[in-house]
C-alpha cells in the first residue's frame, strides 16, 4: 500500500502527540513544523521507521523572518522517500539571539556542506557539526549576508550611487 | 550506415599557397639582397602572431572559450596554439567569467607569475564590469585589481567576440613601442595597482 | 615537503613525510574553479580537502529582489552546460505556484529542449573526461556537433549559451520552420557522431584501465550523500526525477533509466552516453508528437495567462489593457501569491530544486536553489580516498561539477 500524507501525519502523531503542529499541505507536499530540540528526534524517526523511510535529504536550508520575534530564523528540511517516492518538509523555528539547532550530520553525510552553506549564509550554528565555518564566502566576512537586514549590492562601488541601485544610505527592505 | 569520419586513402598534398595565410611584411625599405625595418616592427610581427593565452577560466564564458578554442571556431589560426596553464609561459591572461572577492587574490598573483611583457583581455561583462551581479560577494571588474587591456562585452560574448577581442589583443602587441615596458607611464601605472 | 608529520602514514609506506599538493583554484587539472588539497603519501592519496566559494554570486539573495521572470537569467548561470533545463525548471516552479496550466504543445517543445540541453551537457562531461585521460580527439570532435545544438537554441531564443529561453507559460515565440530544419540536421548527424564516440572510447583499453575502479562509490554511501542524476545512477539506484514525479508530461514519453553498478568513473560515463540515447529517443517521439498537432493547435505556443505572460506587440501597440499587462509584467509589478513551493527537474547533473516561498509581494522571499553539484562534491574525499593522483583528475571531471552551480 503507498504511503499517503494522512498516514505519516498518523504515525508522527502517534509517535509524538501534540509536539508537531502546523500540518498543512501546499501543492501537496506534506509539511509540518516541529520544535527546535526534538529536529533530530523526528529525523531519526523519519529514518529508521519501517514504514516511513525518509533516507534521503533532498535539501536543507534556512530562511530569516525578521518580523517574528524569538522565531526569526526558520531551519526547513526536505526529506525524501525514495520506495514509495514521496516528499515531506519539516522547519525548526530558533530565536536569531541563539541559534543552535542540531545538526544532521550523523544520519545524512549531505547535510554537512548545505549545514555549512547555511551557517554562512544566516549564522545559525548547528550543534555537533565537524567542521562548522564558512564556505562559500571568505572566511574574514564578519556578517551572515542572507538576513534580511543585509544590502545585497556590493557597497564599494562608486561608479553607480544612487538610490536606485540600493546605494544610498538606506537598505531597501 | 556512413561513417561520419573516413579515413584518408588517397591523400592529397596540401595546397600551401591557398591554405596558409602568412603575416604581411612590416613597412621597411627593401632593395637587393636586404630589407631594414625597425625593430619595434619585427618584434610585434613575432609577438602578436605567436601568443600564448592563459585562460583563466572561471563560469560560463570559459564555456563559450571551449567552443572558440575547440574545432569549430578554432583559436590556433591566430597563431595561439598553445593554450598554456602556467602564468610563467604565458603573454595573454584571458579572465573569462565571474571574479568573486575571494577569488581576486589568486587573479592578480597569476598575474604577478607572468612575465613581462604581458596583457590581458577581459572576457565577458562579469569580468569587465561585474556584469548582472552586483553583490557583496563580486569583485565588480577585474580591473579592480590588474589592469586590463582590452575588454569583450557580452553576457557570455559569442566566439566571434572573443575572437575579436583576439584579434584587437594583437594589433596591440603589434603596435605596442618597445619602451612602453619600462617608461614612467607605465611604471605608474602598475603602482596604481600596488605591483612594483 | 611538509616538515612535520600531520597524519600517521599507513603501514609499509616508504615515505617519511607526507606531501601536500594544492590543486586549484587556478589549475589545468580543475575545470572550473575548484580547490583540493591533497595529501599525498608517494603518488597515493591519502587524504583530501575541498574548498569551493571562489565564484560565489549571491544568487539568492539576487532573487530576493528580483520579479519571477527576471530570475530565469539567474537560473541560465547555475549550471551553464545545461542552461535551457534550468530556465524551464524555473518556468515550471512559477507556473506551479500561479497555478497556470500549460498546453501539451509547449511541453513536448519544452521536452525537446530540455533533452537537447542534456545532450549538450553530457557531451561536454563525457568528452572531457576524455580530456583528462589523455584523448583530445573525442573532445575535439564532438565539440563542433554541440554546435547544431547551439544553432537550433539560438533559432529559438537568439543565444547560445546563456539562454533564458521561453516564458512563464510557454514560449516567447513558436519555433520557426527553420528551428524545426535544423532539428532534422541535428537529429539525423548526430547519431552516428555518438555512436563514433562511444567506439573511441567504450571499449578503449587506455581508457577501460584508466576509469575502472577509479572513484567508485556504493549505493548506500551515494544515497547518504544525496547523490542523484547519472551519478547516482551509476552506482545503480534507478532515481530519475522524469519518472518519480514527472513534470512537463514526461509521463506520455518511454524512455529507459540507464543504471550503472559500481559507480566509477567508467560507469558514470556509460550510463552518461547511453542517456544521450535515451534523449534523442525522448526527442524522436516529443517531435513526432509535435508533428501531430494540426489546425490551431498546432499554433499555440504558450498557456493563456495575461498576467504573467507578456501580450503580443501588435496589442500593446494597439489595445489599452494589453499595454497595462506589458507595462505591469515589465516593471515586475505583479503580485505574486503567497505559497510556498518546491519543484525540481531532472537537470544536466542531477536534481535541481527551486525552492520558493513567496509572501504575496512582488519578488520571491525567498528562493532556494538545491544544486545538485555542490551536495555531491562533499563526496570527494571519499572518492579519492587511497587513490593515485591522477585518478583525483579524473574523478573529479567525470562528476560533472560545475563552479558556476555549485557556488551559486
Amino acid at each position: 500500500m503507498a504511503l499517503t500524507n494522512e498516514t505519516i501525519t498518523e504515525r508522527l502523531k502517534a509517535k509524538f502527540g501534540d509536539e508537531l503542529s502546523h500540518f498543512e499541505e501546499p501543492y501537496g507536499l506534506l509539511t509540518f513544523e516541529a520544535p527546535k530540540d526534538l529536529n533530530l528526534k523526528v529525523m531519526q524517526f523519519l529514518y529508521d521507521d519501517e514504514e516511513l523511510r525518509f533516507q534521503f535529504l533532498t535539501d536543507l536550508c534556512a530562511v530569516h523572518y525578521p518580523n517574528q520575534p524569538g522565531r526569526e530564523l526558520a531551519v526547513v528540511y526536505h526529506l525524501h522517500n525514495l520506495v514509495d517516492n514521496i516528499r515531506i518538509r519539516f522547519k525548526v523555528f530558533t530565536p536569531i539571539a541563539q541559534p543552535d539547532v542540531f545538526t544532521a550530520t550523523q544520519l545524512y553525510s549531505a547535510a554537512n556542506w548545505m549545514e555549512r552553506e547555511t551557517f554562512d549564509f544566516f549564522g545559525v550554528n548547528f550543534v555537533g557539526h565537524p567542521n562548522l565555518k564558512r564556505i562559500l564566502n571568505v572566511d574574514e566576512m564578519i556578517y551572515f549576508p542572507m538576513r534580511k537586514e543585509f544590502p545585497l549590492e556590493d557597497q564599494t562601488r562608486i561608479d553607480k550611487d544612487d538610490a536606485m541601485f540600493g546605494r544610498g544610505g538606506h537598505t531597501p527592505s | 550506415m556512413a561513417r561520419p569520419v573516413r579515413f584518408n586513402i588517397n591523400p592529397i598534398p596540401a595546397d600551401v599557397k591557398d591554405n596558409i595565410s602568412l603575416a604581411n611584411m612590416p613597412e621597411g625599405y627593401t632593395g637587393e639582397g636586404f630589407f631594414a625595418t625597425s625593430m619595434n616592427s619585427v618584434v610585434g610581427l613575432a609577438r602578436k602572431n605567436s601568443m600564448w593565452p592563459l585562460p583563466f577560466a572561471t563560469s560560463c564564458c570559459g564555456i563559450e572559450f571551449m567552443a572558440t578554442m575547440a574545432s569549430h571556431y578554432d583559436l590556433a589560426r591566430f597563431g595561439a596554439e598553445r593554450l598554456a596553464f602556467s602564468p610563467r609561459q604565458c603573454d595573454l591572461l584571458m579572465v573569462m567569467g565571474t571574479i568573486a572577492k575571494k577569488m581576486g587574490p589568486v587573479l592578480k598573483q597569476v598575474y604577478l607569475q607572468m612575465a613581462e611583457p604581458r596583457w590581458v583581455m577581459a572576457v565577458g561583462a562579469c569580468a569587465s564590469s561585474g556584469g548582472i551581479f552586483d553583490t557583496y560577494s563580486v569583485l565588480q571588474g577585474i580591473d579592480q585589481v590588474i589592469p586590463v587591456d582590452v575588454y569583450v562585452p557580452g553576457c557570455p560574448p559569442r566566439p566571434e567576440a572573443i575572437l575579436d577581442g583576439f584579434m584587437r589583443i594583437q594589433d596591440l602587441v603589434g603596435q605596442e613601442s618597445l619602451r612602453r615596458r619600462t617608461g614612467e607611464q607605465y611604471k605608474d601605472l602598475m603602482q596604481s595597482y600596488g605591483i612594483q | 615537503m611538509s616538515t612535520e608529520q600531520h597524519i600517521k602514514l599507513p603501514e609499509g609506506s616508504i615515505e617519511k613525510t607526507t606531501t601536500t599538493l594544492n590543486l586549484g583554484p587556478t589549475h589545468p587539472a580543475t575545470h572550473g574553479v575548484f580547490q583540493n588539497i591533497v595529501e599525498l603519501d608517494g603518488e597515493r592519496i591519502v587524504s583530501a580537502e575541498q574548498t569551493v566559494g571562489y565564484i560565489h554570486r549571491a544568487f539568492e539573495k539576487l532573487a530576493e529582489r528580483r520579479p519571477l521572470f527576471q530570475i530565469t537569467t539567474l537560473t541560465d548561470r547555475l549550471n551553464y552546460c545545461s542552461s535551457p533545463i534550468n530556465n524551464m525548471g524555473w518556468h515550471i516552479t512559477c507556473e506551479k505556484l500561479l497555478g497556470v496550466k500549460t498546453p501539451k504543445r509547449v511541453d513536448y517543445l519544452r521536452i525537446i529542449i530540455m533533452e537537447l540541453a542534456r545532450i549538450s551537457d553530457h557531451l561536454i562531461c563525457n568528452s572531457v573526461v576524455g580530456v583528462d585521460s589523455g584523448a583530445f580527439t573525442g573532445f575535439l570532435y564532438v565539440m563542433q556537433y554541440r554546435e547544431l545544438i547551439y544553432e537550433i537554441y539560438e533559432e529559438i531564443c537568439g543565444s547560445r549559451l546563456t539562454t533564458n529561453i521561453g516564458r512563464i507559460g510557454g514560449f516567447e515565440r513558436n519555433f520557426t520552420p527553420t528551428a524545426f530544419q535544423k532539428l532534422d540536421k541535428f537529429l539525423a548527424e548526430y547519431p552516428d557522431v555518438l555512436k563514433e564516440f562511444e567506439n573511441l572510447f567504450t571499449r578503449n583499453r587506455i581508457f577501460m584501465e584508466r576509469t575502472i575502479g577509479a572513484g567508485p562509490i556504493s549505493a548506500d554511501r551515494a544515497l547518504n550523500y544525496g547523490f542523484t542524476g547519472p551519478n547516482l545512477r551509476a552506482a545503480g539506484v534507478d532515481y530519475d526525477v522524469r519518472v518519480h514525479t514527472p513534470y512537463s508530461s514526461y509521463e506520455d514519453f518511454e524512455f529507459e533509466i540507464p543504471v550503472g553498478k559500481t559507480g566509477d568513473c567508467y560507469d558514470r560515463f556509460l550510463v552518461r552516453n547511453q542517456e544521450m540515447w535515451q534523449s534523442l529517443r525522448i526527442i524522436g517521439q516529443a517531435y513526432e508528437k509535435v508533428k501531430a498537432f494540426t489546425g490551431a493547435e498546432a499554433e499555440i505556443y504558450h498557456a493563456d495567462a495575461p498576467e504573467y505572460y507578456l501580450p503580443a506587440k501588435k496589442d500593446v501597440y494597439t489595445k489599452m489593457e494589453a499595454l497595462i499587462w506589458h507595462f505591469k509584467i515589465v516593471m515586475g509589478e505583479t503580485e505574486i501569491p503567497p505559497g510556498e513551493v518546491y519543484q525540481s527537474v531532472e537537470g544536466g547533473n542531477g536534481e535541481l530544486g527551486f525552492y520558493l516561498i513567496s509572501d504575496g509581494g512582488r519578488t520571491p522571499y525567498r528562493l532556494h536553489f538545491r544544486r545538485p553539484c555542490f551536495i555531491y562534491y562533499q563526496a570527494y574525499s571519499e572518492l579519492t580516498k587511497g587513490a593515485m593522483l591522477s585518478d583525483a583528475v579524473i574523478v573529479m571531471s567525470s562528476l560533472n561539477l560545475i563552479a558556476g552551480e555549485m557556488d551559486a
